[in-house]
């Protein structure tokens, strides 16, 4: 070991040391503090009740379930129509200007509309046109107003990475004699998409937690049967066990996610 | 109707109130190599780009073969697919191989398949000393490499002419050599090119013919010992002073 | 002036026979001298009719006043306010004395806030839409698609009682139930009677009243308690004047005057 990597080595172990002091040092703080606070007890027995947090865990991981259905059903219906609002929005030719402006009004809406407003507006309001059952299920129209309210976020994402793809290589493909079609396929869009994993990656993780607003409009899921856990045992411990097996879900996926996008720069460094 | 392979009459073209070529008139012959010279900004990328139609032109027109192929609302495909261009930035696809950049045009657009394509595409790379390399991402290229990917691209659409935008500005100037080599085998070859260059050395060893622009009109143009020895006009002999200096 | 009309309270007070209640009180409230009121917002008939609890109409606004007046207020000494379901179950402080919005009475909820004795025993009612030819018995219900609110005890009615087929839908409020219903997504809704009358003739256009539980056929009825802070010392004030509006059948009489539709509804065998 040279001079340089032994000052580095300390300097490393030395920042560790910081961060692994300040760290205990601010648990610390909350672990003595927050019960030292005149309404901790009621805090702890309201939202952190042991008895009530093992008797309710199965049933809420179950109820987890539906939103875990209902979020891989929605999915490639979201990243379908995102990709094809977003290249509606792109189109160049006049004679498509009609599907274009279609693109950009659907995108202000149902970006513009809270995902709520949506669910109950389509979630009631299309079934009550008189479909008969099981078509009119809340399932079904909850579902679709997840799809168009995301998928009018991913076609923006989709068409900003679009948009950041250099012209050079729109000509370039261009040039070569590749229809416009073949030049978004296989040039423009492979790169854009790669482009907009990250931000793709946390309009799926705002979905699996916006798919328990589904609950509004009738679906038992997880955010409901806490609600009524919440009802019944005067006790807010349910929604903490829900926040819980959320996070279970979400942070490995959003860390995979990363995982994979590093790998995938690494590969190619 | 021009004989030439490829012919330019009054040519002119303008970015908003940029007029930037000005009555260009021109006939290459098939085989012919020629060097386009001038100071930047003086219409020489621009006049490639015109004449392969990636710039639609405002007046003129631009002919192959016979055909006039700058006229509006003709179906460009199988105009681009003859007509080859290389840019001074390689403009490589990052997300596919230097094989799959090559192989791309020719299997969507030529409809060839697979094999038969994989062998002529890897035949090319020989050709041009990347065999070893053609597995490789853009990033995991040199300059010159990737510049040379982006000829073999080009060429792999058989084009009947190519145009080269300055392909050797942008590389640093031990990787100019191996690129100006993938030139002198083409005219070896007998392919006939269209160079904008600044590599003077260059176009006086091989050119059949130099142009030099200026103010978006060809000032002077003639076979490279006249132009580089004797210029019969005055900007020209200013700017190979500056140049040559 | 002030002494004055101090004097005449006291003495209208003591001539209504509260000079105990009114001692009983003294100091117990949030705002000395005022009886302030919490209800829904808004509130619905037939527990204050027109979302004015002020006027004293309506059966919780009837209550209020005449519980206000045996703890010893006159009628402008009771303020009105309002909270949602979770405002009032939250620990910590609150802004009301005592919380009127049909609050059922458990043992759970009894563990974080205090509740007085019950002012009325509500059975539980089925409510359809009129035309679906549907039968009130507990065999027709099992078939039946239930929609529930998450917040009431009629959800584990349904569950052990009806026992259906499918399992039910759950809302956040009546709304959204009976929209649920228009929807054609649930067949029946369980509420308490007087909110299934309410609902059947105003809200749910073409609404029926399919039948009702008997009171002792649940297995826990639901009493309606006033919700109070845990430990407020107002609670035997409260109960003692409940006591009294129970004796002198002053709660008889307004429970006729307002909740009488509770006739003519069959029983569920």
């Amino acid at each position: 070991m040279n001079r340089r990597q032994a000052y580095e080595t300390a300097q490393r172990r030395r920042s560790l040391t910081v961060a692994g002091i300040s760290t205990a040092a601010v648990l610390a703080a909350i672990i003595l503090l927050v019960p030292l606070t005149p309404g901790w007890p009621q805090v702890r027995a309201s939202f952190f009740d042991g008895g009530v947090f093992a008797q309710t865990f199965p049933t809420l991981l179950r109820a987890f379930l539906i939103d875990v259905m209902i979020f891989a059903w929605s999915v490639p219906l979201i990243l379908t129509l995102g990709l094809a609002i977003a290249l509606a929005r792109g189109a160049r030719a006049p004679a498509l200007f009609p599907l274009r402006i279609f693109g950009a009004v659907y995108v202000d809406v149902f970006r513009g509309v809270p995902v709520v407003l949506t669910i109950y507006l389509i979630g009631f309001g299309v079934p009550g046109l008189g479909l008969p059952r099981p078509w009119n299920s809340p399932y079904i129209w909850g579902t679709v107003a997840l799809v168009l309210t995301y998928s009018a976020y991913i076609a923006e994402v989709l068409r900003s990475g679009i948009e950041s793809i250099h012209a050079s290589q729109r000509n370039a493909a261009i040039c070569l004699g590749l229809s416009e079609r073949d030049t978004m396929r296989y040039v423009i869009l492979p790169q854009a998409v790669r482009r907009v994993v990250p931000a793709n990656m946390n309009m799926l993780v705002a979905l699996q937690k916006d798919v328990a607003l589904l609950s509004f409009i009738g679906p038992v899921e997880i955010l409901r049967q806490a609600g009524i856990y919440k009802s019944l045992l005067a006790n807010f411990t349910p929604y903490v066990v829900a926040a819980v097996i959320f996070l279970i879900v979400t942070v490995p996926a959003t860390r995979y996610a990363d995982h994979l996008l590093n790998r995938d720069r690494d590969a190619r460094s | 109707m021009p004989e030439a392979k490829l012919s330019l009459r009054s040519v002119h073209k303008s970015f908003g109130g940029n007029h930037v070529l000005r009555g260009i008139d021109m006939d290459v012959a098939t085989g012919e190599m020629i060097c386009l010279i001038g100071a930047s900004g003086s219409g020489k990328s621009t006049l490639l780009r015109c004449i392969n139609q990636l710039e639609p032109i405002d007046d003129g027109s631009v002919w192959l073969d016979g055909q006039d192929i700058s006229e509006p609302g003709l179906d460009l495909g199988p105009v681009r697919r003859r007509i080859g261009i290389v840019f001074q930035s390689y403009n490589l696809f990052p997300h596919m191989s230097a094989l799959e950049n090559v192989v791309l045009a020719p299997r969507r657009v030529l409809q060839e398949d697979g094999d038969a394509l994989n062998a002529r595409a890897e035949a090319l790379f020989d050709r041009f000393g990347l065999a070893q390399h053609m597995r490789k991402y853009p990033d995991q290229l040199s300059g010159g490499q990737q510049q040379r990917v982006a000829v073999i691209r080009a060429l792999a659409m058989r084009p009947e002419i190519m145009l080269f935008d300055e392909i050797t500005a942008a590389l640093d100037p031990e990787l100019v050599g191996e690129v100006l080599n993938v030139l002198r085998q083409l005219r070896a070859e007998g392919m006939t090119m269209l160079l904008a260059t600044h590599e003077m050395g260059f176009a006086r060893e091989l050119a059949d013919r130099v142009c030099f622009m200026d103010g978006g009109v060809i000032v002077e143009e003639g076979p490279p010992g006249q132009i580089f020895s004797d210029p019969k006009v005055a900007r020209t002999q200013a700017f190979l002073r500056t140049v040559l200096r | 002036m002030w002494k004055y009309l101090t004097t005449a309270v006291l003495s209208t007070a003591l001539m209504s026979g509260a000079a105990l209640a009114q001692s009983c009180s003294d100091g117990k409230t949030l705002v000395d001298g005022k009886l302030t009121i919490a209800t829904g917002n808004p509130a619905y008939y037939p527990w204050v009719i027109d979302d004015a609890p002020e006027s004293g109409q309506g059966y919780e606004a009837a209550v209020a006043y005449a519980l206000a007046d045996a703890m010893g207020f006159a009628k402008e000494d009771v303020v009105w306010t309002r909270t949602s379901f979770d405002q009032a179950i939250q620990p910590g402080a609150k802004d009301f004395d005592i919380n009127m919005q049909q609050f059922s009475i458990t043992a759970d909820r009894d563990k974080v806030v205090d509740f007085s004795e019950p002012y009325y025993t509500a059975p539980m009612a089925v409510l359809v839409r009129a035309g679906d030819g549907l039968a009130p018995t507990l065999d027709a219900m099992k078939e039946m698609k239930w929609g529930v609110v998450a917040s009431t005890t009629a959800l584990p009615v349904v569950m052990n009682t009806i026992v259906p087929s499918s399992s039910p839908l759950v809302y956040d409020d009546n709304a959204n139930v009976v929209e649920a219903m228009k929807a054609g997504q649930v067949d029946a809704a369980l509420f308490d009677l007087p909110t299934a009358l309410y609902l059947s003739a105003v809200v749910l256009e073409g609404g029926q009243v399919l039948g009702q539980f008997a009171p002792d056929a649940t297995a826990d009825p639901d009493h309606f308690g006033m919700l109070m802070t845990e430990g407020n010392p107002l609670k035997t004030c409260v109960d003692a004047a409940l006591a009294t509006l129970k004796e002198n059948g002053v709660l008889a009489g307004i429970e006729a005057k307002w909740l009488q539709e509770a006739t003519g509804v069959p029983l569920i065998k």
